[in-house]
C-alpha cells in the first residue's frame, strides 16, 4: 500500500444519553471495535433516564470504553488519524463526559478532533450496510427526535420536518409506563402489537396537512383516556391490540409523512435510523411501501446499530475528516444541537 | 517529577505546572464558570508556557470533589482520562483540603466550606500539621447550624474559607472565639499548593475506576434506597457491556 491508500482510523466517543460507547473505525465503514456500556438497568430503577445518574455512570465507564476499544481493535494511539465525539444534542451532563475525555485523548496524543452531530450519526449508521447515495432521505426516529432530513450531497443536512411535541420513541415509552411496561418499552409494544390488531382506530394526527410535521401527543392523550374510562367501568382491554392500535397509528403517520416527503424531494435512497428505526412494525410499513418505488430505496440501520453508539459516530466523522471538519480544545456540548432548516421548507 | 494539578469544583478554574517543588506556571481565574470550554485550552497554554508536552508528564493532582456536580466531573473526567491515556499517576485530593491548604499558618483549624443552597454546605474542619491540612472533621454534605455548633467545640480561633461570607452572621453568633480576618484570595483554590503536596501523596490505584467525591447521593437515588433499603449493590453493578 501506497501513503495515500492507509487507512483512516477514527476513535469514536458517544455519551448522549445512556450508554457509553467508544468505537475504532477505519474508513468510515469497517468497524474494528464498539464498546457499548449502557446504563438501561440503572434508569430502570427510576422508570427513566435520570440526567445526574446518567452522567456519573458515563465517568465511571468513559476510560474503560477506550481501553476496551483499543484493545479489541488491536491498535495504538500512534495508529489513530482522529478522536471524534457526539458534541450534541444530548443530556448536556451526558455529553460533557464525552467530550471531555474525547478532547483529552486528541490533546494528550496530538490527534485532530472531529465533533460530530449525534444526529448525522443516527443517519450514517446506514453506512454500515451500504455506501449512502445522494441525493438522499432520511427518516430519524428516537425518544428524542423524530425528523425527516433530506441529504442533497455529502456533509448537507437539512430538516424538511419533524414533531410539534413528543418524539415517537417518548410517546413509546409514556404509553408503555400506562400498560406496566418499564422503560425502555419500545420493544415490548412492539412484540405486543404483532400479537393484537387495530381495534381502537386512534387518531393519525396531522396525517393529511401539507407539511411534513409530526405530532403525538393527541394519539397518546387518546390513548390514556381509553385506558383510564376502561379502569372507571372495570373493563380490562387487550394490552395486544392496545399495543397494535397504538404502533399502527405512529407508523401510519410516519409512513404517510415520508411517502409525501419521497413525492417532493426526489432521492437514491431513504435510510430509516434511530432507536424506534429498531422497531418491525415500522420497517415492515416502508419495506413494503418502497417496494414499488422505481428510484427510491430503503436502507434501514442494522438492528444493533439503532441504539445509541460510536460506531455510528465514527461512520460520520470520517466524512467530517475528508470535508476538513474540525474543533479546537474549546470545544463544549451543544444540548440542542440541530440540523438547518430547508431553505424553502416553512417552518 | 512533572505534575499538572487542576481544580474546577465550582467557580473558580485552577491550573499549576509544577516540577518537583518548583511552581513553573500557575493560574486561577473566576470571571466565567464555563470549565468545559476553558480548563483544556489552560492546561494547553501553561505547558506549553512550561515548554512540556503532555506525554512529559509525570502525574496528575485533581481536587475531586466536593464541589459543583458539573465541576468536579469536568476536572475528574480530564484528570483521570489524562492519567489513563498517558499510563501516569494520578493524585486525588479533596477540594476543601485544596482550600485549606492556602492557610500558612502551623496548627491553625480551618474550616473550608462550599454552599450547597438551603443552608446546607459542604465543609470540613483541618488541621495544618507540618504546613500539610489534616482532617479532623470529615468532609460532608451538612446543615450549616450543625457543622458551626461542631466546629464551636474546639473553642479555638477557626479560619473560615470557600463561601464563609455568605453564613457570616450565622458564624459570628454561633462561634464564640475569634475568627481570623480572611484576604479574599484565600478563598480562591491556588492549585499550585495541591500540587506540590500531591508530590507526596499515594496515587489513586484504579485510575479507570476512579470518580469524583460527591458526597451527596443524587435525589433519584436517595429515594430509591428509601424504598429498596435492603439492596446493598455496587452503583457500577448497573451498567453491562453489550
Ligand atoms: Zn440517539
Amino acid at each position: 500500500m501506497g501513503p495515500t491508500d492507509k487507512r483512516n482510523l477514527i476513535l469514536a466517543f458517544e455519551s448522549s444519553c445512556d450508554e457509553t460507547s467508544v468505537a475504532v473505525i477505519e474508513d468510515g465503514h469497517k468497524i474494528l471495535s464498539n464498546i457499548v456500556a449502557t446504563q438501561i438497568k440503572s434508569h430502570q430503577r427510576f422508570g427513566g433516564v435520570v440526567p445526574e445518574v446518567a452522567s456519573r455512570h458515563h465517568i465511571e465507564e468513559v476510560t474503560l470504553c477506550i481501553k476496551d476499544a483499543l484493545t479489541e481493535a488491536e491498535v495504538g494511539y500512534d495508529d489513530l488519524d482522529a478522536v471524534a465525539v457526539t458534541y450534541g444534542p444530548g443530556l448536556v451532563g451526558a455529553l460533557l463526559i464525552g467530550v471531555t475525555a474525547a478532547k483529552t485523548v486528541a490533546f494528550a496524543h496530538n490527534l485532530p478532533l472531529i465533533p460530530v452531530n449525534h444526529m448525522a450519526g443516527h443517519i450514517y449508521a446506514a453506512r454500515y450496510v451500504e455506501p449512502i447515495e445522494f441525493p438522499a432521505m432520511a427518516l430519524l426516529v428516537s425518544g428524542g427526535h423524530t425528523e425527516l432530513v433530506y441529504m442533497p450531497a455529502e456533509n448537507e443536512f437539512e430538516i424538511i420536518g419533524e414533531t410539534r411535541d413528543d418524539a415517537a420513541g417518548e410517546a413509546y415509552d409514556k404509553v408503555g409506563r400506562v400498560m406496566g411496561v418499564n422503560y425502555p418499552a419500545g420493544k415490548t409494544v412492539d412484540e405486543w402489537a404483532h400479537q393484537g390488531h387495530d381495534t381502537f382506530n386512534f387518531p393519525r394526527a396531522m396525517e393529511k396537512d401539507d407539511n411534513f410535521d409530526f405530532s403525538f401527543s393527541g394519539l397518546k392523550s387518546a390513548f390514556i383516556n381509553t385506558t383510564h374510562h376502561a379502569d372507571q367501568i372495570g373493563e380490562t382491554l387487550s394490552k395486544q391490540d392496545l399495543a397494535a392500535s397504538f404502533q399502527q397509528a405512529v407508523v401510519d403517520v410516519l409512513a404517510e409523512k415520508t411517502q409525501r416527503a419521497l413525492a417532493d424531494y426526489p432521492v437514491h435512497q431513504l435510510i430509516l435510523a434511530g432507536g424506534v428505526a429498531a422497531n418491525h412494525g415500522l420497517r415492515d410499513r416502508l419495506a413494503s411501501d418502497l417496494a414499488s418505488n422505481p428510484t427510491t430505496h430503503l436502507v434501514k440501520a442494522p438492528l444493533k446499530l439503532c441504539g445509541d453508539n460510536a460506531a455510528m459516530i465514527g461512520a460520520f466523522a470520517n466524512v467530517a475528516y475528508r470535508h476538513g471538519v474540525f474543533a479546537d480544545a474549546t470545544l463544549n456540548a451543544d444540548p440542542s444541537l440541530e440540523f438547518d432548516w430547508a431553505a424553502d421548507s416553512a417552518k | 517529577m512533572k505534575i499538572l494539578a487542576i481544580d474546577t469544583s465550582n467557580r473558580p478554574l485552577s491550573v499549576a505546572v509544577l516540577d518537583d517543588s518548583t511552581v513553573l506556571a500557575a493560574i486561577t481565574v473566576t470571571v466565567h464558570q464555563k470549565h468545559a470550554e476553558y480548563l483544556l485550552p489552560e492546561i494547553e497554554r501553561l505547558l506549553g508556557m512550561a515548554n512540556l508536552k503532555p506525554t512529559d508528564l509525570d502525574r496528575v493532582v485533581v481536587a475531586a470533589g466536593p464541589g459543583s456536580y458539573t465541576g468536579i466531573r469536568i476536572a475528574v473526567t480530564t484528570a483521570k482520562t489524562l492519567a489513563s491515556t498517558l499510563d501516569i499517576e494520578l493524585v486525588a485530593v479533596s477540594s476543601l483540603a485544596t482550600l485549606a491548604a492556602n492557610v500558612p499558618v502551623e496548627g491553625a483549624l480551618v474550616a473550608p466550606l462550599f454552599d450547597a443552597r438551603n443552608q446546607n454546605v459542604f465543609a470540613g474542619l483541618y488541621r495544618i500539621k507540618d504546613g500539610v491540612p489534616t482532617a479532623v472533621i470529615a468532609d460532608a454534605h451538612t446543615n450549616i447550624t450543625s457543622f458551626l455548633e461542631a466546629v464551636t467545640e474546639y473553642a479555638e480561633p477557626v479560619w473560615f474559607l470557600g463561601d464563609a461570607s455568605h453564613f457570616a452572621d450565622l458564624i459570628n453568633t454561633t462561634v464564640s472565639a475569634a475568627t481570623p480576618k480572611i484576604s479574599p484570595w484565600l478563598n480562591l483554590p491556588q492549585v499550585a499548593t495541591i500540587g506540590l503536596l500531591g508530590q507526596e501523596m499515594a496515587p489513586v490505584k484504579d485510575v479507570d475506576r476512579f470518580v469524583p467525591n460527591y458526597l451527596r447521593l443524587t435525589q433519584a437515588e436517595a429515594e430509591w434506597q428509601a424504598k429498596n433499603p435492603n439492596n446493598k449493590k455496587d452503583n457500577d453493578s448497573y451498567v453491562e457491556k453489550i
